[in-house]
C-alpha cells in the first residue's frame, strides 16, 4: 500500500536527515508514532487543524526546515487552497504535501472524502510539482527526491494501483508502441492499467507518467506525428491536463480526448471500482470512450 | 491621547509618514499600530538591520497586513532599508505596496494582507526554530482586534496555548475596529495564554507587558488603541 510506503520512508527520513520535518492534522499519527517518540520536535501533529497545517509548514519552511505534510486530499488541498497558496507560493517557500483519499478511494465515506479536483486547483497555484505514483514501489523515490529539493510538491497517494512499477519520474515512458498513425495515449499513474485493458487489440501508443507536472511536453512532441490524437486518461477531474497538452501542440493540428473522473457529485457510495466504472474509468469504459 | 513625552523617540516617524502618505500633517493617532512598532524594535526586538537574517534574530510577523505605513517608517528608522523607498508607496517599480512582502523588503519577515495567515505562520517558525535548537530568539506576531475573526486563529491559538508554545507572543491591536466585540485577552486565556492588557500608547506599558511573558507559555499583548 501506498501510505504504509509513505510511513516508511518519511520516518526514515526523519531519522536520517534534521532538515525533515512531518506536519499532520491526526490523518495517520498513530502510524507515525515511533517517529514521533524519536523526533518530538519534528514530528508535529497538530489536531483537527488543517489550516494551521499548511501555516506551520510555511513557517517551519521559513526557519530552513523542510516540511511534509499530510492529510486527506480533500482537507490537504481543497479546504486549504488560500493558505497553499499564501502561507507556501507567496511566502517563496517550499513543502512536500502527501495525500491520501485521492478521488473517491473513500466511497464509502461519500463525496465529502473525495478530491477529484485536487491536481486542478494546484494547476492555479505557482510552481508545483506533482506526483501521482501509479504504484507502491514508485513512492519512496519519488518522496526521497522531494525531501531533498526545496520546491513545492504534491504527491497524490491512492489505494489503487497497477500491477507493476513502471517510472523513474522523468516524464512519459511508453509502455505500448502503436504504428506511426496510432494515437498517443497518457495513462497517468493508477490509469495505466485499466488504459491496458482497455486497448488490448487496438493501434495506440501507451504513455505511461507519474508526474503530470511538469508535463513531458517535449516527450509528447516526440511521440505524436503530423495530424496528432492524443487521449488522456487521468485519475482525477477530466481535462485536468487539457491545458498542458494545447500548449505543448499549440502549433500542431491536434485532437485531444481527455479523460477523468466526471464533474458531478454522485451521491452514491459503494466502491472505488465501482465510481470507476460510474466515471467510465474502468475498461470497458475506456473502451468505449477510444472506440466511439 | 497618551502624552508624547510617554512615546520618547516616535517624533522622528513624523517626517517618514508623510513620506508615505503625502500627508506633511500626518497624525501619529492615524497609524493605530505605530507605537507598539516602535517599542518592540526601539526596545525589544534583537534584530540587525546590517544583518535581518540572521538564523539567532527575534521574528516579527506582522499578520494584520493593511496600513502597513508604521510598519514602513520604523523599518526606514532602523536602517533597513533607504528613506527614499518611502516616496513611491505602490507605484509600479515600488519595493513598498499597501501590504508588505518579504521577498521585496529587507526585515520584513512575511508577506500578509489576507487576515488569519500570520498566527500560523508564527507558530511555525516558533517550532521550525526549536526543532533546530535556536531556542532564545523569540517569535512575535502583530494582529488586529478584528482580525481575531478569522477562523485560522483560532486553529492557531488552541494549538499553541495546548502545545505550551513559551517562544511565541501575540499582539492584537486593539482599534475596536470589530463589528462583534470578542473577549480579546480571553480568547488566549482560555487555551492556556498568559495576558496583559495595557495602553498602546504607552511605551513603558507597553514594554513591560511585551517583555512580560513567563518562559513557559505562549503570552498575548492586547494593545489598546481608541485613538
Amino acid at each position: 500500500m501506498m501510505r504504509e510506503r509513505f510511513v516508511a520512508t518519511t520516518t526514515d527520513l526523519l531519522d536520517q536527515d534534521p532538515r525533515t520535518a512531518l506536519v499532520l492534522a491526526e490523518i495517520s499519527a498513530g502510524l507515525f508514532r515511533p517517529a514521533a517518540a524519536r523526533h518530538p520536535d519534528r514530528v508535529l501533529n497538530l489536531g483537527i487543524r488543517e489550516q494551521l497545517m499548511v501555516g506551520v509548514a510555511g513557517g517551519l519552511a521559513l526557519t530552513g526546515l523542510r516540511p511534509i505534510l499530510h492529510s486527506y486530499a480533500t482537507f490537504a488541498v481543497d479546504r486549504v487552497y488560500e493558505q497553499l497558496k499564501l502561507d507556501l507560493d507567496h511566502q517563496d517557500v517550499g513543502a512536500v504535501v502527501v495525500s491520501v483519499g485521492a478521488s473517491y478511494d473513500g466511497s464509502e465515506y461519500g463525496y465529502t472524502h473525495f478530491s477529484p479536483a485536487d491536481v486542478a486547483l494546484l494547476d492555479t497555484l505557482i510552481g508545483w510539482t506533482v506526483h501521482v505514483p501509479g504504484h507502491p514501489d514508485e513512492v519512496d523515490p519519488l518522496l526521497r527526491a522531494a525531501a531533498g529539493r526545496d520546491d513545492r510538491t504534491y504527491l497524490r497517494l491512492s489505494s489503487q494501483s497497477n500491477d507493476l512499477p513502471h517510472a523513474d519520474g522523468l516524464g512519459l515512458r511508453v509502455v505500448r508502441r502503436g504504428t506511426d498513425r496510432a494515437p498517443v495515449a497518457v495513462a497517468v499513474g493508477p490509469m495505466l492499467d485499466p488504459l491496458l485493458r482497455a486497448a488490448a487489440g487496438l493501434d495506440l501508443t501507451v504513455a505511461y507518467t507519474n508526474t503530470p507536472r511538469p508535463f513531458d511536453a517535449a516527450g509528447l512532441r516526440a511521440l505524436v506525428g503530423d495530424g496528432a490524437r492524443v487521449v488522456l486518461v487521468e485519475p482525477y477531474q477530466a481535462g485536468t491536463s487539457a491545458r498542458v497538452v494545447a500548449e505543448a501542440l499549440s502549433d500542431l493540428p491536434h485532437r485531444l480526448l481527455a479523460l477523468g473522473v466526471g464533474r458531478t457529485d454522485l451521491r452514491r457510495y459503494g466502491s472505488p471500482a465501482d465510481h470507476a466504472r460510474w466515471h467510465g474509468l474502468d475498461p470497458a469504459g475506456l473502451r468505449h470512450a477510444l472506440t466511439r | 491621547m497618551t502624552a508624547i513625552d510617554q512615546r520618547p523617540g516616535i517624533e522622528q516617524l513624523l517626517p517618514l509618514l508623510g513620506r508615505l502618505t503625502g500627508d506633511e500633517k500626518h497624525e501619529l493617532s492615524a497609524e493605530s499600530t505605530v507605537d507598539v512598532i516602535w517599542v518592540l524594535y526601539d526596545r525589544v526586538l534583537r534584530v540587525d538591520p546590517a544583518a535581518p537574517g540572521a538564523a539567532g534574530r527575534d521574528r516579527f510577523l506582522v499578520s494584520k497586513g493593511h496600513g502597513p505605513h508604521a510598519y514602513y517608517a520604523v523599518l526606514a528608522a532602523k536602517g533597513f532599508f533607504p528613506a527614499a523607498w518611502l516616496d513611491d508607496l505602490a507605484g509600479p517599480d515600488s519595493r513598498l505596496g499597501h501590504h508588505a512582502d518579504r521577498t521585496l523588503v529587507p526585515g520584513v519577515e512575511i508577506g500578509s494582507g489576507s487576515l488569519g495567515h500570520g498566527l500560523g505562520l508564527g507558530v511555525g517558525v516558533a517550532l521550525g526554530l526549536r526543532a533546530q535548537g535556536l531556542l532564545d530568539p523569540r517569535v512575535y506576531v502583530l494582529l488586529g482586534d478584528a482580525e481575531l475573526d478569522e477562523g485560522s486563529n483560532h486553529e492557531a491559538i488552541a494549538y499553541a496555548g495546548a502545545a505550551g508554545l513559551a517562544s511565541l507572543t501575540a499582539i492584537v491591536v486593539d482599534n475596536r475596529s470589530a463589528s462583534w466585540r470578542q473577549d480579546l485577552a480571553g480568547v488566549f486565556t482560555v487555551h492556556g495564554w498568559t495576558a496583559a492588557t495595557v495602553d498602546g500608547r504607552d511605551h513603558d506599558r507597553l514594554e513591560r507587558a511585551l517583555r512580560g511573558n513567563l518562559g513557559s507559555r505562549p503570552h498575548v499583548v492586547v494593545a489598546e488603541v481608541h485613538s
